[in-house]
């Protein structure tokens, strides 16, 4: 448990949730280190250990990255390892599954995934079944790696929580770190994994500060983490929706009393189902958070799972916290009363446990 | 295109009019599009009795392309096609038993009865498949380039594709990749003049197909007769050399064409009669075997002789393929991802 070491306190106690500065985070402990910091470290160690890894994407060695993620890599592994392309989303996620196919191990990064969609049939088709069709005899270990959530303000196409849509598809792994720490060990896992792994990152998240040990260590794909432990509900979340959640959790402690467990699955596909189930077993209620949309969503599988695996345990629905099921509008209030935020969270667990003030 | 570039290509085919394929390369070929060809008149067979499932498409006509561009590749070179891919296969040396065993879905297929006609894969021969999305195996391509020069390699990547996939944004997003990173990529176009019905002309703002990566993407472009195997030879020979020079990538415009229709269910509306028999005059193994008989070194018998082998041996193979049993149905859960995790099943 490495939520317990962080403490979100949200800025704006009204209920009007913003996306980017509703939290600050204190730090506790020493070394901290920027998500974006962990994520660096991550891929330098990485491309030390195996001369097969290199990195490749728009603006990534030059330009030190769109987000700064690559920071001084160029420097470090020269341009036939931290290579930059085109605009060509197609073209290089391609190159990058060729180059999977003939045995080296990319990393390639989007600058979104919201400009992936170029590129999706690579993503969707060529990555995830090549192993299948050929009958297993060409694996593809590559890293795809960029943001995906709504970012400040950038309108319908620039806003995709593609995190749903991928995990859809058999032959994906899609990792969703909430914290520098896990980002970290996941990436190193993700890059050293024989499969295809999406892995994605959240621009607001990106300056977030967090504990990372000093000594090498790589967490397992598909093991969720309870970030907050507790009795009455549990919340299901992950990435940016689980920070909201956990601050949500904590509002609801502070103002009722509430012990709300927060499970940070970590990874989408593969799911730790296991873990959710032996959470609402102890609690009986469970609400899953998420910025993509309700709609055939992740909350969506997890609720039928959870259904199919434990009704009997259950005390009410599963209730669902999502996205408005809508494009992603421009103006900030308006995005705002999309993107689920800490008000939200808050209600539907009052509303999935019967809380009456 | 700059000048030096346009010496270099002269040189490659000055290069490539030098290279004289011996009789019994000759012979081989002849075999080898024969074989071919047998073997996709019973996948025609089989098809019409509904015994072949999905897509399949004949590459009957276009023989000599795979044939002799394969014997221009080296056993450490990457092959990758697009869905039209069983005389590829052959050329590169897979054997025609897993093949058919593909077709009918059995495990011993190439691809373990997961891919189907669109779907051959070897990796053994460095073959990377046969690849059902038009155009979309291409930037795959750039990534085994990629490879190969990552690792200075003296490898080069045959890429094969359609007509009508250069009209994909997948070709141009390669293409611009390949000639930017000069990667070590023969590719060939096989110019069959359709994208299913329609015509290079219909679909093609430039229809000089040779001319669209030269000036746009730093990849010089040469056409060649892809009805005549020893042509195809030479021409591939001397491309590979030019990118194990260190070149960069180059483009061929292969012109051929396909007899059967697009698929096997294809009433070819599109063309006459008359355009398909012009183009069967020149077939490439007919007009092989005349210069083999002109040559002495092919007669009657010979000829008999080697096509009851072949008929034999297509027979062999299709019959074992036929008995080999169904897959398990357990089967659908392998091969998704390394080390399977539990899926998920209600
Ligand atoms: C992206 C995509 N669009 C359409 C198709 C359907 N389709 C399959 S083959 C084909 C024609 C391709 O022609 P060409 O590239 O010239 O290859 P040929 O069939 O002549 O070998 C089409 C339209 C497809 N497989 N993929
Ligand atoms: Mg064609």
């Amino acid at each position: 448990m490495y939520g317990a070491i962080f403490m979100r306190i949200p800025l704006d106690r009204t209920g009007r949730d913003s996306l980017q500065d509703d939290y600050v985070l204190r730090r506790m402990f020493m070394p901290m280190m920027q998500f974006r910091e962990a994520l660096n470290q991550a891929m330098c160690e990485e491309m030390q250990r195996d001369a097969d890894v290199f990195l490749i994407g728009e603006e990534v060695a030059e330009y030190d990255g769109a987000y700064k993620v690559s920071q001084g890599m160029l420097a470090k592994f020269g341009p036939t390892r931290v290579v930059d392309t085109p605009i060509s989303e197609c073209g290089f996620a391609g190159l990058g599954i060729g180059a999977a196919m003939a045995g080296l191990r990319p990393i390639v990064e989007f600058m979104t995934f919201s400009f992936s969609l170029v590129g999706f049939d690579q993503i969707v088709n060529n990555a995830p079944k090549i192993r299948h069709m050929s009958g297993g005899q060409f694996k593809i270990p590559i890293v795809f790696r960029g943001i995906s959530g709504p970012g400040q303000q950038l309108a319908a196409t620039h806003s995709w929580t593609i995190d749903a849509l991928l995990t859809h598809v058999p032959g994906l792994k899609v990792v969703v770190p909430s914290t520098p720490h896990d980002a970290k060990g996941l990436l190193k896992t993700a890059i050293r994994d024989d499969d295809p792994v999406f892995f994605l990152e959240n621009e607001a998240m990106y300056g977030n500060r967090g504990e990372v040990p000093e000594q090498e260590y790589v967490l397992p794909l598909g093991r969720a983490d309870i970030k907050r432990a507790g009795t009455d509900c549990t919340v299901v979340a992950w990435g940016h929706g689980c920070l909201t959640a956990l601050a949500a959790a904590e509002r609801l402690n502070q103002l009722h009393g509430l012990a709300v467990e927060v499970v940070d699955l970590r990874s989408l596909r593969p799911l730790d189902e296991e873990s959710i189930i032996q959470s609402v077993r102890k609690t009986g209620y469970c609400v899953t958070v998420e910025e993509g949309y309700p709609t055939c969503g992740v909350g969506a599988e997890i609720a039928a799972r959870v259904q199919e695996k434990c009704l009997d345990d259950l005390d009410n629905a599963v209730l669902r916290v999502a996205s408005l099921d809508v494009p992603m509008p421009y103006s900030k209030p308006l995005l705002n009363h999309v993107v689920p935020g800490v008000e939200r969270v808050a209600e539907a667990i009052k509303q999935a446990v019967y809380f009456r003030v | 295109m700059g000048k030096t570039k346009e010496r270099q290509v002269t040189t490659m085919v000055e290069q490539s009019q030098r290279i004289e394929p011996s009789p019994s390369q000759l012979l081989d070929w002849y075999r080898q599009m024969t074989l071919i060809r047998q073997f996709e008149l019973r996948c025609a067979q089989s098809y019409q009795q509904q015994k072949i499932g999905g897509f399949c498409h004949l590459y009957i006509g276009q023989e000599a392309v795979a044939v002799g561009s394969l014997a221009a590749a080296r056993p450490s070179d990457y092959i990758i096609t697009a869905y039209r891919d069983h005389g590829h296969a052959i050329a590169r040396g897979t054997d025609i038993y897993p093949l058919f065993a593909e077709l009918y879905g059995k495990s011993t297929g190439c691809s373990h009865g997961k891919g189907g006609s669109m779907h051959f894969f070897d990796r053994e021969r460095n073959f990377f498949g046969g690849h059902a999305i038009v155009g979309a195996h291409i930037p795959l391509a750039t990534g085994l380039g990629w490879a190969i020069k990552y690792r200075r390699q003296e490898s080069v990547v045959f890429c094969y594709f359609g007509d009508g996939a250069m009209n994909q944004g997948a070709f141009h997003e390669a293409l611009n990749l390949a000639g930017l990173f000069k990667l070590p990529i023969v590719f060939l176009a096989e110019n069959n003049c359709y994208g299913m019905g329609t015509h290079v002309q219909r679909a093609s703002a430039v229809t000089d197909l040779k001319l669209r990566t030269g000036d746009a993407y730093g990849i010089p472009g040469k056409d060649v007769d892809g009805m005549d195997c020893p042509a195809m030879y030479r021409m591939s020979q001397a491309a590979a050399e030019y990118c194990r020079g260190g070149n960069g990538s180059i483009f061929l415009e292969v012109k051929t064409y396909r007899y059967r229709g697009h698929s096997m269910s294809d009433p070819q509306k599109y063309r006459t009669k008359e355009e398909l028999a012009q183009y069967q005059r020149y077939d490439p193994i007919g007009r092989l075997e005349k210069q083999l008989k002109d040559q002495g070194l092919l007669d009657e018998k010979k000829i008999d002789a080697l096509h009851q082998a072949i008929h034999k041996q297509v027979e062999e193979a299709h019959h074992r393929a036929e008995q080999d049993p169904d897959p398990e149905l357990d089967d659908v859960w392998r091969d998704i991802y390394a080390n399977p995790f539990g899926p998920y099943r209600s």
